[in-house]
């Protein structure tokens, strides 16, 4: 088993460095496109994909810090790829602060001052009242500040991660445990907020309390998703002799269950919102039944019923082939969801689905998959003096 | 089942579950003796006191049943009051006993087995206590049967199968059962150890037959694994349910306080937190008594007091998430039931659940306490009252003045209620006490999978 330690670090091949960019040169084209065709509709696909890519690079923040806090061995093994992933954060917030700074208005209803002004027909008692929270000054400090934690604290997991490779001392993992479960206290809070700030202002009326946390579900499914398919890409690149069935069987159970709970918070929200019908509540799914209905009803089938049977047995979760055939729908099932956020408030009912979508989606695809490849050549894909590797690669179920 | 890591390869900075040289024979002494010996003192001065509150309770049900609802302090605007709040109370109590033997069977923690035993027969005793709450508040308890779902000689009177109190009765009986069975399936091999080492025929004979006849055979062994994983599986969502439906009863309706779609996830943590606390509070007293501090160690306690963190800090977000919606939402009746729980009338009530619930439980971020004993048991009994308030808070407050001025009220228990909430505890720590009499408060037989593995003599030497 010692000799599965190796100090390999993943090499680049010819198409590792031509493919994404050809997919980054894709969403250039697309996202062009859709400033020539419609600047509200390109702003709005930009928000999408940005938030859809930087939260499955937060959740892989949040894999690495609640294992460390849960001290988890298994999950020893492949804790460089999400380590990786969060390289694509700082692309994602940077991202994120251009497109509020210069497409605010096209995005954000509440951004436009003549709601605020009393003598103007447009004045907006309910979001005045609001104005204390969603202003544009504070709007981009919390931005800014959750840039600073986020990739503050991953950029800290990957220095003791691999000062622990080098010299080999117990001190970084203990500092990791640390860093971890103070990781989990500043993304209980900036999870919920961020989620409010990007996508629930959207529609600036409406609110929901459980609106956090089901966005929250749906980014650790879906960077679930993005983990277990990196490493199977590199298994099958045969990098990851050290990872075996077992492992891919936890992953596989982190995306059924986590499948699941999505469902149940979906579930949740709509329920109680259609029982009680409230109408400054109801309205947000009301548009999306109306304007939205094939893609809305087609979301639960495609994130619950699909990932439910594909992934129940304990085979599919052990085959190689199937966890792709999972990871891909859920990869796609949730940028579905955060599609149904992000376009009701913003385009309306002049959505689309065509290339300018579909081209943003795989440009930063390939920007997500070119900066990940890249942080996986700089390190070896096995941690070399973890304190609980010997567990993962003995790790048995 | 349980993680197969071999004994070399854990690593050794994993602290040993169980302490002292053990053999397997030592732990079934040190496991049997509460049950095999005589009860001490301590025992007895327990039992007495708490089936004496558990009568005073029966008395005030009695004279509740002949005097009616009327002899509690309902009124026309709080119509649900303080049994609500304690039929929550106890229902949340439970869930820590099926996330123990569920969840984190599926999380495969190994910790668990130390205290999953006595966990799930809290499980079992809340349930019951629950349970007591709304069979009593219907007022003619003798007609609860009407609460299920049958054909019935009044023609087309059906239960509401559009109301949540509805889906309680279908949630709370299948949770019951599932619970039941689940923790009867993990006695069996232990009851079985009783069985043979019985010395009297009464007592060979009463085991004999609790334990079906249970051999220990690997096919004995197959079967019963098999059976625990499919009862693992379909506990995890029972157990989210049963507290996410006891939610729906409040958040279903449009009160402003009530009506929050964060309230499943949020009443499910808070559960598992009171739970924990629960557990906590029982098995600091129990290792004592019955002498486990090296099966029940420090670091079990350290790692529950990580949960107790984990979901006080949960609660504490969905606490903070709940009043800034509601100022957010420009509604201003939502704003207004936020403003009066934390300044009202009640306010009291609102600062003694802050307290408790949110602040007291981040003591355990330093390690000295959550792995002091005396500090886990009392932060356990704030975190015990805490979450009582938290419902009494979120039921009474929302209610007392809602959309109609001129029905404000105030609503206060009489003796009669408190009494019976008081019997309900005397119900609870008097099951308690008998179990601990008479099953094994720790799952001897799964502990033992665990000792060449996790004892602090065999860690790191391999097998």
């Amino acid at each position: 088993m010692e000799q599965l330690i190796s100090n390999r670090k993943y090499e680049l091949t010819r198409n590792n460095k031509i493919i994404p960019i050809v997919m980054m040169a894709i969403g250039v084209i697309a996202v062009v496109m859709g400033f020539m065709t419609d600047k509200t509709r390109a702003w709005a696909v930009l928000l999408h994909n940005d938030f859809y890519f930087t939260a499955m690079a937060l959740a892989s923040a949040f894999f690495i810090a609640f294992n460390y806090a849960a001290q988890a061995g298994w999950a020893v093994g492949i804790k460089r790829i999400p380590e990786a992933i969060t390289g694509f954060l700082k692309f994602g917030m940077v991202g994120l602060i251009l497109i509020f700074i210069f497409g605010h208005h096209d995005l954000y209803h509440w951004t436009h001052p003549e709601l605020y002004d009393k003598a103007s027909p447009e004045y907006d008692r309910i979001l005045a009242g609001k104005s204390g929270f969603l202003n544009v000054p504070f709007y981009i400090t919390r931005l800014v500040a959750y840039a600073i934690i986020w990739i503050g604290f991953s950029m800290a997991f990957r220095k003791h991660s691999l000062l622990e490779d080098t010299d080999g001392n117990i001190v970084h993992y203990k500092k990791c445990v640390t860093l971890g479960a103070v990781f989990l206290v500043f993304f209980a809070v900036t999870s919920s907020t961020s989620a409010w700030d990007i996508l629930m202002s959207i529609d600036s009326h409406w609110f929901s309390t459980l609106f956090g946390w089901y966005t929250f579900a749906g980014l650790f499914v879906s960077g679930m998703a993005m983990i277990t398919m990196f490493t199977l890409y590199l298994k099958g690149r045969g990098y990851m002799d050290h990872i075996n069935e077992n492992h891919l069987h936890d992953v596989g159970k982190f995306m059924f269950a986590f499948s699941i709970f999505w469902t149940y918070l979906w579930f949740s929200q709509f329920m109680l919102i259609w029982y009680a019908n409230l109408p400054e509540e109801v309205v947000y799914f009301h548009t999306r039944w109306l304007h939205y209905r094939t893609m809305w009803i087609g979301n639960f089938f495609v994130n619950f019923i699909a990932p439910f049977l594909i992934l129940m047995t304990r085979d599919a979760k052990r085959q190689r082939i199937i966890l792709w055939v999972g990871g891909c729908i859920i990869f796609l099932g949730h940028w579905i969801d955060v599609y149904l956020m992000v376009m009701p408030g913003t385009v309306g009912t002049e959505w689309h689905l065509g290339f300018i979508e579909f081209g943003t989606m795989i440009g930063f695809l390939g920007l997500f998959i070119w900066s990940t490849l890249n942080e996986l050549s700089k390190a070896a894909i096995v941690p070399q003096h973890h304190p609980m590797m010997q567990e993962s690669l003995h790790h048995h179920i | 089942m349980s993680t197969a890591v071999n004994a070399k390869y854990e690593a050794e900075v994993r602290d040993p579950l169980i302490l002292g040289k053990k053999s397997y024979h030592q732990m079934t002494e040190d496991i049997c003796r509460p049950i095999e010996g005589k009860a001490n003192k301590y025992w007895w001065i327990a039992f007495i006191i708490s089936a004496t509150t558990m009568l005073w309770g029966i008395l005030c049900l009695a004279y509740t049943i002949g005097n009616g609802i009327g002899s509690w302090g309902l009124n026309k605007t709080v119509g649900w009051a303080w049994d609500i709040t304690n039929f929550v109370w106890w229902i949340g109590i439970g869930h820590a006993g099926t996330l123990i033997s569920a969840i984190l069977l599926l999380f495969r923690q190994r910790w668990r087995m130390s205290i999953n035993r006595s966990a799930e027969a809290m499980t079992i005793f809340a349930v019951i206590c629950a349970g007591l709450f709304p069979v009593f508040h219907t007022g003619r308890p003798w007609l609860d049967y009407w609460m299920l779902p049958l054909p019935n000689q009044f023609g087309s009177l059906w239960v509401n199968f559009n109301s949540p109190l509805l889906w309680d009765v279908f949630a709370i009986s299948t949770y019951f059962s599932v619970s039941l069975v689940f923790w009867y399936l993990g006695l069996i091999p232990d009851l079985a150890t009783i069985r043979d080492r019985a010395i009297t025929p009464t007592k060979k004979f009463i085991y004999g037959l609790l334990s079906f006849g249970w051999k220990g055979t690997a096919r004995d062994w197959l079967r019963f694994e098999e059976v625990a994983l499919v009862l693992a599986g379909l506990s995890t969502p029972l157990v989210l349910s049963v507290h996410t439906i006891v939610s729906f009863d409040f958040a279903t309706s449009i009160v402003p306080g009530w009506h929050t779609t964060i309230f499943p996830p949020y009443f499910v943590a808070g559960a598992i937190f009171s739970g924990f606390a629960m557990v906590l509070t029982l098995m600091l007293v129990a290792r004592k008594v019955l002498s486990l501090e090296e099966y029940i160690t420090i670091q079990h306690i350290e790692l529950m007091n990580k949960i107790i963190i984990l979901t006080g800090s949960i609660v504490g977000v969905a606490y903070i998430t709940e009043f800034f919606m509601a100022w957010y939402s420009g509604v201003q009746y939502e704003a207004y039931a936020f403003q009066n729980r934390a300044f009202g009338p009640y306010w009291w009530a609102y600062w003694s659940m802050m307290t408790c619930n949110v602040i007291t439980p981040q003591l355990f971020w330093f390690k000295k306490i959550r792995r002091s004993a005396l500090a886990t048991f009392i932060i356990s009994i704030f975190v015990n009252i805490g979450m009582w308030f938290e419902r009494f808070v979120i039921i009474v407050t929302s209610i007392h003045r809602d959309y109609l001025p001129s029905s404000w009220t105030m609503y206060s228990p009489t003796f009669i209620e408190v009494g019976i909430f008081v019997g309900t505890i005397g119900l609870f720590f008097t099951c308690f006490l008998v179990f601990a009499r008479v099953f094994p408060v720790i799952a001897l037989a799964e502990l033992k999978t665990i000792m060449k593995k996790t004892s602090n003599q065999y860690k790191g030497k391999g097998v």
